[in-house]
Formats: structure tokens, C-alpha cells, sequence
């Protein structure tokens, strides 16, 4: 019997960790749990910096939900709570940043290489299809790349 | 020339990734910079420690420039600033307001028994709130705030002799200049 218990409690223990882990905010309705979620799921931890505030476990992660959960309380909008924390933490708060002169380099700078060697790629591949057949295959030493 | 395309490449490639590891290397990617530089310092009344019923807020403070030190008796960082406020806050010629940041008030006041008390005046900041509102995410922080309530300078970490001879040093000298 005792051992019984004992293996149930054994069995019931991740449960109580679990209910440990989450910071519970009573939630008004299931539609506003969601907002919430996701609201964090955009912002980063400052404290940890590859965590959302969803994510991380750190005093300021805690207490930084607290903030986000009492302005949605307060009937505030998404945008006005994201210029919230910019304005306490800047824009390092936001995984994904506003796109400006200071950002462009950020949004654009993929497309940009992207493009500069899909340049390079046709350039290169016309200036050997225009050499190809002049070239003598008799003459290729191998070396010529 | 086509023939050095390739060795090409590799430089930049070179270059570049020898860039990232300098850039890391030279700054601490913990130093978000503040947009509060600048700024009024946020309005804030919290409790003195010890004496709970007695506030101190930003009006009572306005009229000199002080250095405000986020601490907490949790924050291991802060035992190795500790030294440097103790010897050395005096030589400033500002008063030094500690923060206690999120902190059971025993418990700061055992570990400023036990660390000496370097502060003119300390307020605590139990819960975070005003905390959040100076942007702060850890502890060590150290703001200095001006005669007017602006926010000059911030050291996100611990205060080191280097940072104290040629940061804070330099901002409180600036701020007389200011305001002759």
C-alpha cells in the first residue's frame, strides 16, 4: 500500500513542476491567453537576449509579462505596449524590428547579396557560353576552371 | 584573374567573419544602449530601506546631479562593484542613491551589514516596477541622473576603476561644465 503511494506520488511529481513553471495571470478568456501568448512570443528578454519573453525563465522575463499582462488588462493596444518597452528598452526588445533608414541594411541586405550574386552567376555563365565554343576541346590542358 | 575569383572570395569571407569575432570581442553584447540617455529619468516614489513609511521620489532628488546604483542583495556582480563604492564614491562630489532592485529588504540590509553601506540614501524597489521604468534588467546598473532630472550616462554592469576614471569621472565632469 505505502508503496503504492509512494509511486503515485512519484507519478503525480512532473505535474506539480509544471504548474511551478508557468506564471499563472488569470487570463479573462481563452481569446486573450492567445493575444498574450503571442504578444511575448514577439518580444525578447533583455536579461537573456535569444529568448522571447514567452520563453525565458529570468526575474526580468517574469516581471516584464507581469507588465504586458496588466496594459492588456488596461485595454491597451498591442502597438502601444511594444512603444512601452521600446521606449524603457529600445528596439532590442523587439524580435522583429521596424523597418527604417537604421534597419534597412537588416531587412534588405539578404536581398541585396542575393541579388549582387545572382549578377555575378549570370554574368559569369554568358561570359563562358559566348568563350565555349571557340575554345578547342583539343587544347583543354584541365586547369582552366 | 578568373583564377584568383575563388582565393578572392575566401579573403572576403575572411574578413568579414574576422570582423564579427573583433566586434564581439571589443563590445559586450549585454550593453543594450539606453534610449533613456538624455531623457528625464522617469518619476518614480519608493520607500526608503529600512524605513518604509518614509518616500523619497525624482522632486525630491531634482537640484544636483546624483548616481544612482541599482543593487540587490541576490546579485553576485554587485560584490565585486562593492569595493570600488565603497573606496571610491566619496571622490565624486555626488551623492550615490543605491536601488535596491527587487530585493527582501532583510536581506539587503544583512548584506550591507556585511558589505559595508557606500550610499547617501538607498530606496527600495521591491517588486520591479520602477525598475522596469528605468529600463533596468539586471543589477549592477549604475545612472547618472543631473541637476534637472536627466538621465546623462548609465553603466549597464559593474563599475570598474577603468569605468569610473574614464566614464563616470568624465559625465559628472561634463554635467559642472553644463551648469557652471
Amino acid at each position: 500500500m505505502r508503496r503504492a503511494l509512494l509511486w503515485l506520488a512519484l507519478c503525480l511529481l512532473p505535474a506539480f513542476a509544471f504548474a511551478q513553471a508557468i506564471q499563472p495571470l488569470p487570463f479573462r478568456d481563452r481569446a486573450e491567453e492567445v493575444r498574450f501568448q503571442k504578444l511575448s512570443a514577439e518580444l525578447r528578454c533583455p536579461m537573456c537576449q535569444n529568448e522571447t519573453l514567452a520563453d525565458s525563465n529570468a526575474p526580468i522575463a517574469h516581471d516584464l509579462r507581469r507588465q504586458v499582462f496588466e496594459m492588456m488588462q488596461a485595454g491597451k493596444s498591442d502597438d502601444e505596449i511594444k512603444a512601452y518597452l521600446v521606449a524603457r528598452y529600445s528596439q532590442f526588445v523587439l524580435y522583429q524590428p521596424p523597418v527604417e533608414p537604421s534597419t534597412w541594411l537588416l531587412w534588405f541586405g539578404p536581398a541585396v547579396l542575393l541579388v549582387v550574386g545572382g549578377v555575378v552567376v549570370v554574368v559569369q555563365v554568358r561570359r563562358r557560353a559566348r568563350q565555349a565554343p571557340a575554345a578547342p576541346p583539343a587544347n583543354d590542358t584541365g586547369d582552366d576552371w | 584573374m578568373s583564377r584568383l575569383l575563388p582565393l578572392f572570395g575566401f579573403l572576403l569571407l575572411v574578413a568579414l567573419f574576422g570582423f564579427g569575432i573583433w566586434w564581439n570581442t571589443g563590445h559586450d553584447p549585454h550593453d543594450i544602449a539606453s534610449p533613456l540617455i538624455d531623457q528625464p529619468a522617469p518619476a518614480f516614489a519608493l520607500p526608503v530601506l529600512g524605513e518604509p513609511e518614509r518616500m523619497v521620489d525624482k522632486a525630491s532628488l531634482l537640484g544636483k546631479p546624483y548616481l544612482l546604483n541599482v543593487f540587490a542583495s541576490w546579485c553576485i556582480e554587485c560584490v565585486h562593484e562593492h569595493p570600488i563604492l565603497m573606496t571610491r564614491a566619496k571622490e565624486l562630489g555626488v551623492p550615490l542613491i543605491g536601488f535596491n532592485y527587487k530585493d527582501e529588504p532583510a536581506d539587503a540590509t544583512a548584506w550591507l551589514a556585511k558589505h559595508g553601506n557606500p550610499f547617501d540614501t538607498i530606496v527600495a524597489d521591491r517588486d520591479g516596477r520602477a525598475g522596469i521604468d528605468f529600463g533596468v534588467y539586471a543589477a549592477p546598473e549604475t545612472f547618472l541622473i543631473d541637476a534637472k532630472g536627466v538621465i546623462r550616462y548609465k553603466r549597464i554592469g559593474p563599475i570598474t576603476p577603468d569605468v569610473l576614471d574614464n566614464e563616470i569621472r568624465p559625465a559628472i565632469a561634463a554635467l559642472v561644465k553644463d551648469a557652471p
